[in-house]
């Protein structure tokens, strides 16, 4: 186990490397001039091209450029925007309110998809199943601004049950909504999911043997159907974990929620690279570290499989 | 779209890409020499089996009609719509529907029927392209790296998790913005090829998964091990003998991603960043509508509902198609 894991992590540094590279590359190495717009109307005056060049290695190879802010990076330090802010400052502001909209998320798919997959599931064909079926088709086929706007428009403007818009500290239930809008695609995919995998294991060997020794019918499905049925789900919820936080510019939009979805959205289009590099390292870092912990995790539920 | 399904009942052969091999069997074909001709009389494969199935569900028959109206729409929307989609009366904006414009007006007194009818053009040559794009690369890294296992899979493996770490959105706006300026209006084929690559270059890997675990499983098969016993070349194997058999997993993940990606270039139009005028896309309107939406949602509702149906049409598709091949359902 701890071979594997340490190959694992091990496998992440070129992965890790690769993906920020790639977004450093496409940020930095744009042909034009990085300093365009960013003194007004005129042209930037040359002792502060002059500066900034020097401060952040624009005068090198991009290669150097790069590993010189990684290093900078591992320091713990994210830099500066060009106005002077403290990257990290801007991060450490904006990351709490995305991680409590995609834990959010993550609860009401997790809650509401295994729930709907376990009644359809264990029932078998009906009007339940159909019903399940067809509504996660619709969700499926949202995109998820459709579903932000008519939820906010029709809760938030008509029935005034919510705030249209989200402050800066936004409380779990201000978050609900959003959180809702966030998880919906996942919440579909999730009761497909624990569905499929139920009316696979129903048949299993092992739940015939358990009601053949007289069990309890409770206890065959929650102890020996359900353990086995949810192993993919629980790792589909893992990966999604670290796809929500990247995936919540578009609801972090519609609902004006402060987090890190708004504020990388704008430094991109601001080209404030610094912050952009730092945000999706952030991200990428997550993601990666999220994929490990379910690969980990599945050894753990699952004693049938061993990585050594 | 549908050639999957309707090539289906002729056996795997038309599924193999243009090969050089490919001119041999069509000549043994007439010749009747080789045992191909027999197999025609033998049970039905995997694909005549599952086209068998598919006739019967309904919910393949419903989304293929959808699909077949829609693509009627694409190639021509004149059938449906004799108004010019860029006719703007500012008198009329905003108009509700009525008889003379279904759908009503937008807010520069476009028909708003005809821009939908006009719309699905470029969103479905853009889930097209991007599909074919994704398809493409994924099929060919993925069986590559299933075929050869060992450092070549590790090491593509790896590349594909580069862009798998990616989120979706984050990476195609730093893609769309880092190759358009802000102070330029590019033109409209250049911005559906930038939207389709960066949609192809952001979802391959999840092809690629798909192909890579169908090429294992198919590599420990008889027939594989067969064929290589007969000294058949890895091109060969690969192209005669594995891809049309691992091609089933790929072609559902295909069918349902196209309805995805067209939610997706609508999701990039939403944002400013994909499609613009003069090009009409569903993405395009519903981005346009979005400051009206309280007063006017008639501007939101239609594009959105088309665009809905047409997604909803090809995962439809998708899931039946993935229910006939599955032989567990069975």
């Amino acid at each position: 186990m701890g071979r594997y894991v340490l190959r694992r992590l091990l496998q992440l540094i070129p992965v890790f490397i690769g993906t920020t590279f790639i977004i450093y590359a496409l940020v930095w190495a744009v042909p034009g001039d990085p300093f365009a717009g960013k003194c007004g109307e005129r042209s930037c005056p040359p002792s502060y091209v002059a500066e900034m060049t020097a401060r952040y290695h624009l005068d090198e190879p991009l290669i150097v450029q790069y590993f010189k802010y990684l290093g900078q990076l591992f320091t713990g330090n994210f830099g500066e925007t060009y106005a002077g802010v403290q990257i990290g400052d801007l991060i450490a502001n904006a990351y709490p309110t995305t991680v409590r909209l995609a834990v959010v998320a993550l609860l009401i798919e997790g809650v509401i998809g295994v729930a709907a997959g376990i009644l359809t599931g264990l029932r078998g064909k009906g009007f339940l199943d159909s019903l399940v079926l067809i509504s996660t088709l619709f969700l499926i086929s949202l995109p998820v601004f459709v579903t932000g706007f008519v939820l906010k428009v029709w809760l938030g403007t008509e029935l005034g049950l919510i705030k249209t818009s989200v402050g800066s500290d936004p409380s779990i239930g201000e978050l609900l909504v959003p959180g809702f809008v966030l998880g919906s695609l996942s919440m579909a995919y999730v009761a497909r999911l624990t569905r499929t995998s139920l009316m696979e294991n129903k048949r299993a060997d092992y739940v015939r043997t358990a009601t053949a020794k007289g069990l309890k019918q409770n206890r065959v499905v929650g102890v020996h159907l359900l353990r086995n049925s949810l192993i993919p789900v629980v790792t589909f919820l893992g990966t999604d974990l670290g796809a929500l936080m990247g995936g919540a510019i578009v609801t972090e939009g519609v609902f004006n929620i402060r987090g890190i979805g708004g504020l990388v959205y704008k430094a991109i289009l601001t080209k404030e690279g610094m912050t952009v590099t730092g945000i999706v390292t952030l991200l990428v870092l997550v993601y990666l570290l999220m994929n490990l912990l379910v690969d980990v995790l599945y050894a753990v539920l699952d004693p049938r499989i061993r990585y050594d | 779209m549908t050639e999957p399904t309707a090539s289906s009942p002729t056996t795997e052969d038309t599924q193999a890409p243009p090969a050089p091999e490919q001119a041999a069997p069509a000549g043994s074909y007439s010749a009747g020499t080789s045992a191909r001709p027999a197999e025609a009389e033998k049970p039905r494969g995997l694909w005549g089996d599952a086209w068998h199935d598919l006739v019967r569900r309904p919910m393949f028959l419903v989304a293929s009609v959808i699909i077949l109206v829609l693509l009627a729409m694409v190639a021509f929307p004149q059938l449906f719509t004799s108004v010019d989609p860029n006719h703007a009366d500012l008198l009329k904006s905003r108009e509700g529907p009525s008889a003379e414009a279904w759908f009503g007006y937008d807010l520069q007194g476009r028909d708003i029927f005809s821009r939908t009818v006009h719309g699905a053009r470029a969103s479905v040559i853009v889930g097209l392209l991007a599909t074919l794009g994704t398809v493409l690369i994924g099929s060919v890294v993925g069986i590559l790296s299933g075929y050869y296992g060992g450092w070549v899979d590790n090491l593509l493996s790896r590349f594909s998790e580069i862009f798998l770490g990616l989120p979706f959105v984050l990476g195609a706006i730093v893609i769309l913005t880092t190759f358009n300026s802000p102070q330029e209006i590019p033109s409209g084929t250049r911005v559906i090829m930038q939207v389709v690559t960066s949609i192809a270059v952001l979802s391959w890997p999840i092809a690629m998964r798909i192909m890579r675990s169908a090429a294992i499983a198919a590599k420990q098969q008889d027939y594989v091990k067969a064929a290589r016993a007969l000294g058949a070349t890895p091109r060969r194997i690969i192209l005669r003998h594995m891809l049309p058999n691992c091609l089933a997993p790929v072609l559902v993940y295909a069918t349902i991603a196209l309805g995805g990606f067209i939610g997706a270039e609508a999701t990039l139009s939403y944002l400013g960043l994909g499609l613009k005028f003069p090009v009409v896309s569903w993405g395009v309107m519903i981005s346009d509508s979005r400051e009206f939406i309280q007063a006017s949602p008639h501007l939101l509702l239609f594009p959105a509902g088309f665009l809905v149906v047409t997604v909803l049409a090809f995962v439809m598709l998708g899931d039946a198609v993935r229910d006939a091949l599955d032989p567990k359902q069975k």
